[in-house]
């Protein structure tokens, strides 16, 4: 079976990778590079617990060949923080109840971030309609909502 | 037996009932956090399962050989490696970890291949040759009933039924027969699954010593840990199994699983790491879920809507396995007398084999079905009596500390509190019946365990305990069984022990769900972790405070039990002033006592009621529930929109409120998906392919549950009354906010266009069905109209405490009437 050489930018980060060529870019997330962050939950793009950034906009990791990323920047959850500082949408979900069992969270999170940097001040329906690709069947939903307003208020005061 | 810690005197806590970062929070929210499949180790070889194409056939032979020739294959499992059956419960011994004569259902698994990676794995599952002998399937309980041969198992009471039982709590025909009223309804709840993001996922591997070692996505890691014993034929003390931090369990990761037992097998055969990780459509076939439940409800009621009788009838679709079933088909009637005085009850249950994926516990176990019927047919009942339901309900709820006509203890109960907060928030009494065409408002209520009373092997242990060891550094590293599933077990064992100590919870270790260091508890089903973990966590705490206040009362001046213990610190009662840290004081008292560890355990309380089968149903503590849902009912498409959900739960005392209302939305959330659109649902292939029974829907899309989009805000209150027999007072959380949902959607779609749907899923044809017969003056009801001839045993006859009954079955029922 072929195996392909590529690089791949991950978090800022340039990783040239080795991996048979039908892998996925889940597969090669987890699996080559460790980055066990980034959850399945089908891997058959209905749940949307493997949505990450790629080029900024969130895209489901276990539809898209790792081959088609070349050049491209792929961001993960293990990417969100500041070095120890969280991101303002990981402190609410971790405080406000946004997480439960963490499973869903990852890609919640990514998914919300494309949200807060394309609209730093959505209503409650924005939020609702851009997180409806991901599944949660812990929380209801309303402290993920909850999560991502306060931190866009979050976001929204750091700026002057 | 160990009294339960009581509740501090405290009357300011520094920990509890007050919003707090969950201690896993940070660990889930940077992505940290390690499910059973984010384990890799060195060597690590992928196991893959081969399933029956059939509902039902005789193994004819299995030939594994062009499999194990494969590149890459390094082992071929058959039925033949697994002699020994194992179930969760000890009357339910019938499952192998791979078929060995017979399939029971598409997806029963009956081979396994162990190979460098998962692709090639798959590859040789397509060169296991299996010949099948089809057999008859059996599709439903109807068809259960009426062909007791083939028998899918050659154990249970008769033919292909399980389990049959009768129980009958005083004379129910004649209360009947004395009734004002008696109303007569069936109900039909459809099955459904848990659906927990995470699919299972397992890895095991010998630990240096040559021990076993699984760490798997389980909720009942003890459990496991005995059936693995059994299976392997080898010491308990040989194995260890660590619960990973589950991504969501529901219930559905309480049976152990076919997948474990392989890789577990498969581990020690090659003396390398297996792991495996079902894909999402296998986790539809593992399920154990929520069981198909048939109904019927003869309800007496007095004039003013009182309850004078009921006669409970079950008939549950069990799936292909015993599971949780025996106790599933308890739960489908024992704790329908919690909520309301019933004088007198008889309950009737059976459950039946069929050719499909097994059913077991879901959120509620049981007993959202009866649930869902006794409060739909409450509000048929205030509907014809011309009352207010929520007042209804209000007149009958049961007294704290009553017994039941079942013998079963209520103790403390917030319920009628509940109901006002919940009428009070949604504005009942101005809008219930007013809201205009296709809108309406519907009420129900509920109750649900704070743990079984009972373990589900029988034995005279604790139900859970806990180890505490504190050193010099002050660090407090607490050890238990119990697993985390999402729910917030570790927060709350951390937040109990900080309470208890004075001390922040982020100070405090957890090393929790290991069955090779931390001290047996149960697991996390019946809602049992806060209060039999939390009662043994406040013993051990409680017996540390002592060593350390005997260790520092004479430096503080004071006496021992005078030493408080707040805010990091410990100090005298009758002056603040002598103080020292809560380190200087582990410190002291390590080098007066030595290292300063403890352990606490708890059992539950006896049960009153002493007949065969009481010991399903009792519990130290209720939680109860009260629930309005608004709906808008489209009376073209029949669609149904849920704009706005109110719910109040009776909690004892929140312990961290974030988690408490993240559990109730959660489980409202779950309720409500039930309620429109899950099902767990079966149908046959067109004859040219096979004409096989399969899972309708085993898919994440096709399988429905609400999104974001779906979901309506929900107003929760907590209705906090401490209950003694609960650490601080906490009550569960995690399984009785779902169980008023489904019915008060019902109810809810009555009062928005007069129709009556019996039955879940509420989906918009059932609607527009009865809507349709409305028009056409038909009775606007949809749901099942019969209820097959089950040949119920002759019941166990218990009097109810008022009756003059002592908990015993009474043997000669014909000679006492008589007398």
């Amino acid at each position: 079976m072929n195996r392909v050489r590529m690089k791949l930018r991950v978090n800022g980060e340039e990783h040239e990778v080795l991996f048979h060529s039908y892998k996925t870019l889940l597969e090669v997330l987890r699996e080559e590079l460790g980055l066990t962050g980034t959850k399945h939950g089908c891997e058959l793009g209905e749940c949307g617990a493997c949505a990450v950034l790629v080029d900024g906009a969130p895209l489901l990791s276990c539809l898209e060949l790792a081959l088609e990323c070349e050049g491209r920047e792929v961001q993960t959850v293990e990417g969100l923080a500041n070095g120890k500082e969280l991101h303002p949408l990981q402190a609410a979900f971790a405080d406000l109840g946004g997480s439960q069992c963490g499973y869903c969270t990852s890609g919640m999170l990514m998914t919300a971030k494309a949200l807060l940097d394309r609209e730093p001040a959505p209503t409650r329906e924005r939020i609702k309609e851009a997180l409806s690709g991901n599944l949660c069947r812990c929380t209801g939903y309303q402290q993920i909502w909850e999560s991502v307003e306060a931190a866009a208020r979050a976001l929204r005061e750091a700026k002057p | 037996m160990n009294a339960p810690e009581k509740p501090r005197q405290k009357t300011r806590f520094d920990t509890i009932g007050k919003p707090r970062r969950r201690v896993d929070g940070r660990a889930k929210a940077i992505g940290q956090l390690r499910f059973a499949d984010d384990l890799v180790l060195p060597r690590m070889l992928h196991a893959k399962l081969l399933r029956s194409p059939h509902p039902h056939a005789v193994i004819e032979s299995i030939d594994i050989s062009r499999a194990q020739a494969h590149p890459g294959v390094q082992l071929v499992l058959t039925g033949a490696a697994f002699p020994v059956p194992y179930g969760i419960m000890p009357v339910s011994q019938d499952e192998h970890p791979l078929a060995r004569e017979r399939v029971r259902f598409v997806g029963d698994p009956v081979a396994a291949v162990i190979a460098a990676d998962e692709h090639t794995a798959n590859e040789a599952l397509e060169l296991i040759e299996v010949k099948y002998r089809p057999l008859a399937t059996v599709a439903s309980p109807e068809e259960a009933l009426a062909n007791p041969e083939p028998r899918i198992h050659d154990y249970g009471e008769q033919g292909n039924i399980h389990r049959n039982q009768s129980y009958e709590f005083g004379d129910v025909e004649e209360a009947l027969a004395k009734s004002d009223h008696v109303f007569e309804d069936l109900f039909f709840y459809e099955g459904n699954t848990h659906l927990p993001m995470e699919q299972q996922a397992s890895l095991a591997s010998l630990e240096g010593d040559g021990k076993l070692l699984l760490s798997t996505s389980t909720q009942n890691p003890h459990y496991l840990h005995r059936q693995l014993a059994r299976v392997l034929q080898m010491p308990a003390a040989q194995i260890r199994v660590i619960a990973t931090p589950n991504g969501g369990g529901f219930g559905g990761k309480c049976d152990p699983g076919n997948h474990e037992f392989v890789v577990a097998k498969a581990a020690l055969m090659l003396g390398r790491p297996v792991k495996i990780c079902l894909t999402r459509e296998e986790v539809f076939y593992q399920h154990r879920g929520r069981h198909p439940v048939l109904m019927k409800f003869r309800t007496g009621v007095a004039k003013d809507g009182r309850l004078t009788a009921m006669h409970l009838q079950t008939l549950l679709d069990g799936g292909a396995y015993g599971s949780h079933g025996p106790a599933s088909t308890f739960y489908t009637g024992v704790l329908t007398p919690v909520t309301y005085e019933l004088p007198r009850f008889k309950f009737d249950a059976c459950r039946v084999f069929t050719n499909k994926p097994a059913c077991g516990p879901k959120r509620g176990h049981g007993t959202p079905q009866p649930r869902f019927g006794q409060e739909v047919q409450l509000d048929k009942i205030a509907e014809r009596l011309g009352l207010d339901p929520a007042e209804m309900h209000l007149a009958m709820v049961t007294k704290p500390d009553s017994l039941t006509a079942s013998w079963l203890r209520v103790g403390s109960t917030g319920l009628a509190q509940c109901i006002r907060k919940v009428v009070e928030m949604s504005g009942w009494k101005a809008r219930h019946g007013k809201l205009g065409p296709g809108r309406g408002l519907g009420i129900a209520c509920s109750t649900y365990m704070c743990g079984a009373g009972v373990s589900i092997y029988w034995n005279k242990l604790p139900h859970s305990a806990v180890q505490l060891l504190l050193d010099r550094s002050g660090q407090v590293t607490v050890y238990c069984g119990a697993t985390e599933l999402g729910q917030g077990s570790d927060d709350v064992l951390s937040a109990l022990v900080a309470e208890a100590l004075g001390i922040d919870p982020g100070n405090i270790r957890c090393v929790t769900g290991d069955t090779g260091i931390t001290p047996i508890d149960l697991g996390s089903y019946s809602s049992r972790v806060t209060i039999m973990m939390g009662n043994a966590a406040l013993q051990a705490a409680a017996r540390v405070r002592e060593q350390l206040a005997a260790a520092v009362a004479e430096q503080l001046n004071t006496l021992p039990e005078r030493v408080v213990f707040s805010q990091d610190r410990v100090y005298s009662a009758e002056a603040p002033g002598n103080t020292m840290s809560f380190i200087e004081a582990v410190a002291l008292a390590e080098a007066k006592f030595g290292t300063i560890a403890a352990v606490g355990s708890y059992s539950p309380p006896k049960a009153p009621g002493k007949y065969k089968g009481a010991g399903v149903g009792p519990s130290p503590a209720y939680s109860f529930s009260a629930c309005v849902v608004e709906t808008e009912v489209d009376p073209h498409t029949g669609w149904v929109t849920v704009p706005k959900i109110w719910i109040a739960h009776d909690i004892g005392q929140a312990l961290n409120p974030v988690l408490a209302r993240g559990q109730v939305i959660g489980g409202v959330y779950m309720g409500l998906s039930e309620a429109l659109m899950e099902e767990q649902a079966f149908r046959r292939l067109p004859p040219k392919l096979s004409s096989a029974l399969v899972h309708r829907n085993p898919s994440m899309l096709d399988y429905k549950s609400l999104t974001s989009l779906d979901m309506p805000d929900v107003e929760v209150a907590l209705i906090e009354d401490p209950d003694p027999n609960c650490p601080y007072g906490a009550k569960e959380v995690g399984q009785g906010p779902l169980l008023p949902v489904m019915p008060a959607v019902a109810n809810a779609i009555h009062d928005a266009v007069g129709v009556r749907i019996d039955e879940i899923p509420i989906t918009p044809d059932k609607v527009l069905r009865a809507l349709e017969k409305k028009a056409k003056g038909e009775v606007p009801r949809v749901g099942p109209e019969s209820f097959p001839a089950v040949p119920y045993p002759q019941p166990i006859f218990v009097l109810p405490p008022w009756e003059g009954g002592d908990g015993n079955e009474v043997k000669d029922r014909e000679g006492r009437k008589a007398a």
